[in-house]
């Protein structure tokens, strides 16, 4: 069990502190003197950057958010002129306006170096076939894994979003060590490897990580069983670095996050307060080595609790506990993240009327099984059955066709929606933890 | 072993650094870069206790040294080689780096600091030939030597350096850059201040860019090679120069 940048991963406390306390400093005065948004954000609440003296008095700071950043949408955020990106990723735009990331060569370089990082925690070494099963698209994923295992120097496979069918041929025919995907592909992957009459023992994967879907431990169970691995999750964010804030090791307690890139917080997502160390709460993240696209206490959404205490595999960096769920009510469904209003959207543009919805989600297996329920007015049922019939199937088309995901749409009266629904826009009946 | 924190300094009502961080590990050489104004020499000023009126915190070895006695602080093993050198010109080659061995003299190491001095003029040869010709009559690279020298009879364990390469011509400077890769080497950390920044990259393991007296940049010299803002700053090249 290796560590890839013990220097930075094992780093004495005091030591670390010191580094993100100047690196912190640094990003501050930066974003300060190049972006006018952050400019804007310390003038009104009257803070100047050399204000902040230590790694506390970050909460002096207001916060930025997805919202802040669709309002900068595409390149008001940037800290540095766009002639100095190498890059340019987004977010997936399906919660709403996507939000475009730039990296500069550095911030490449970190990408990579973190990624690797991730890798290496979770077992790859220079030895394995690594076969990287995401998108290799605007999204990051695909491409952030590629550059880590590549620095790593495993021989890497850039299966991308090929079906698992084909995955699984080329996995046993390369002779594949160590899988790269989605939980939810992942079971999918397995599936796929019964459906050929083929065993695991027929592969020669020994090890998967896993990412960008929740991944409970029941799944993490059935997905070593089926595959006969060990399976291990990260963590990460698009508007950051995917793959490359947190990663779990081998020991399998909880994700180490890079600290000396990012400095984590937990906040009441309701009252905005930092929660002392352990509490549940939105995790806050702040870059302190970007350069094209430094976030100053960005709201990720993500419900998680840190620990401090040691880890057994050598790494000092704090933990963060899985992800176990999102304050707001944007859902992930196969990998694909949305917000319920976005199938209402899709439906009263067909009906040319407003209606409330409520998702029931449930994992039958290895996918998320979708239902809508959608509030509709008695008199709709007066309509032919054909033509109910026509709607639904016309909805869960233009859903797919929109978000990429497939559901089934139930029509409900007022009555019966309230009652199922008692009031939750989102039912999510899928185990986390 | 240097690690300061939020230090801000002070001329009368003019602030010219506004809480600066950053550290220097053992064994380390580490380099200040910056326009003219920025801070540098008053960061290093402010290491050694020369600037009466700063805030925050450095540490050297573990040891608090703000608002500390200059003379304490050389004797704890910190050594200034001022900007413009600062020699004492009517005085000998000689008697300039004894001066640089003024803390030790209480302490009896006579014997300690004649083999040092035979050590220094050892090592710059051009000294030792001209050991009894007053400072201000030797070439600007030989006033450097001598005032490096002088810092070295301190027996310092950090070595601050402020411009050494001023007004030197280009071969000259190269010696003079030659000389403080060498005392690396052999064990001296140092910290540098340099207006040729193309020496500071090519000599330093890490660099702090100030601007206006805030760290707006740090990293090792590989990542900073690699920002485009220091290549412009600070390098002189135009865009086409990078492309290419």
């Amino acid at each position: 069990m290796s560590i890839w940048n013990p220097r930075f991963e094992c780093m004495a406390k005091d030591e670390l502190e010191q580094l993100q306390l100047e690196r912190l400093q640094a990003t501050l005065n930066r974003v300060y003197r190049s972006v006018a948004f952050y400019r804007k954000l310390f003038d009104q609440v009257g803070l100047v950057p050399e204000e902040i003296s230590s790694l506390d008095e970050l909460a002096r700071i207001p916060f930025t958010s997805k919202t802040t950043l669709h309002q900068s949408y595409p390149y008001e955020m940037f800290a540095v002129p766009l002639r100095e990106v190498v890059r340019l990723q987004c977010t997936s735009g399906t919660t709403g306006e996507p939000v475009v990331v730039g990296y500069t060569r550095n911030d490449l370089a970190h990408w990579t170096e973190v990624s690797a990082r991730v890798l290496c925690a979770g077992g790859v070494t220079k030895d394995d076939v690594v076969q990287i099963c995401f998108d290799y698209s605007l999204f990051g994923g695909g491409l952030g894994f590629h550059y880590g295992a590549e620095l790593i120097g495993a021989s890497v496979i850039p299966g991308s979003n090929l079906d698992p069918a084909r995955q699984v041929v080329i996995a046993r025919d390369y002779r594949t060590t160590a899988l790269i995907a989605t939980p939810g592909f992942g079971a999918r992957f397995a599936a796929a490897i019964r459906k050929k009459g083929l065993s695991p023992a027929d592969i020669y994967l020994k090890r998967g990580l896993f990412t960008g879907e929740p991944f409970s431990e029941i799944t993490r169970q059935q997905i070593e069983d089926a595959l006969n691995i060990k399976a291990t999750d990260n963590y990460g964010l698009s508007e950051i670095a995917w793959p490359g804030v947190a990663a779990e090791c081998e020991k399998k307690k909880g994700l180490h996050i890079f600290e000396d890139q990012l400095v984590p917080e937990i906040i009441d997502p309701q009252t905005e307060q930092v929660l002392p160390l352990g509490e549940k709460g939105e995790l806050v993240l702040t870059t302190i080595t970007k350069e094209a696209f430094p976030l100053i206490r960005y709201r990720t959404g993500d419900i998680t609790a840190l620990d401090t205490s040691p880890c057994e595999c050598g790494r000092s960096l704090i933990r963060m506990e899985k992800v176990t769920g999102r304050t707001d009510e944007m859902v992930t469904i196969n990998g694909v993240s949305f917000f319920p209003s976005q199938i209402e959207h899709i439906f009263s543009q067909i009906r040319g009327v407003e209606a409330r919805s409520c998702l029931v989600i449930d994992r039958r297996g290895d996918q998320d099984i979708v239902k809508v329920l959608v509030e509709v007015s008695e008199e709709i049922f007066f309509d032919e059955m054909k033509k109910l019939q026509d709607l639904k199937s016309r909805v869960e088309r233009e859903i797919y066709r929109d978000l990429g995901i497939t559901v089934k749409v139930t029509l409900a009266e007022p009555e019966s929606f309230a009652r199922e629904t008692e009031g939750k826009r989102v039912i999510d009946k899928r185990e986390r933890n | 072993m240097l690690t300061i924190r939020n230090l801000r300094s002070y001329y009368g009502r003019m602030q010219a650094l506004k809480g600066v961080s950053l550290h220097v590990k053992e064994g380390e050489i580490v380099a200040l870069i910056g326009v003219n104004g920025a801070g540098k020499t008053t960061l290093l000023n402010s290491i050694v206790g020369l600037v009466p009126s700063v805030t925050g915190q450095i540490l050297f070895q573990g040891f608090d040294i703000t608002h500390r006695d200059p003379r304490e602080i050389i004797r704890m093993g910190v050594s200034l080689v001022p900007e413009g050198r600062e020699l004492f010109a009517p005085l000998t080659v000689i008697e300039n780096l004894t001066l640089g061995a003024y803390q030790r003299y209480r302490r009896d190491e006579k014997s300690r600091i004649k083999s040092d001095l035979d050590a220094i003029l050892g090592r710059f040869p051009i000294l030792k030939e001209r050991q009894s010709q007053v400072a201000g009559t030797l070439s600007g690279g030989e006033q450097q030597m001598l005032a490096i020298g002088r810092s070295l009879m301190s027996r310092p364990r950090l070595l601050l350096l402020d411009e050494p390469s001023m007004g030197l011509a280009p071969l000259v400077a190269a010696q003079i850059f030659q000389i403080i890769s060498q005392l690396h080497r052999q064990g001296t950390t140092i910290l540098l201040v340099e207006q040729n920044a193309g020496a500071a990259f090519k000599l330093s393991n890490r660099i702090y860019v100030i601007e206006t007296g805030r760290v707006v940049l740090q990293g090792t010299s590989q990542e900073l090679l690699h920002n485009l803002e220091v290549k412009r700053a600070y390098l002189g090249r135009e865009y086409k120069d990078i492309r290419e």
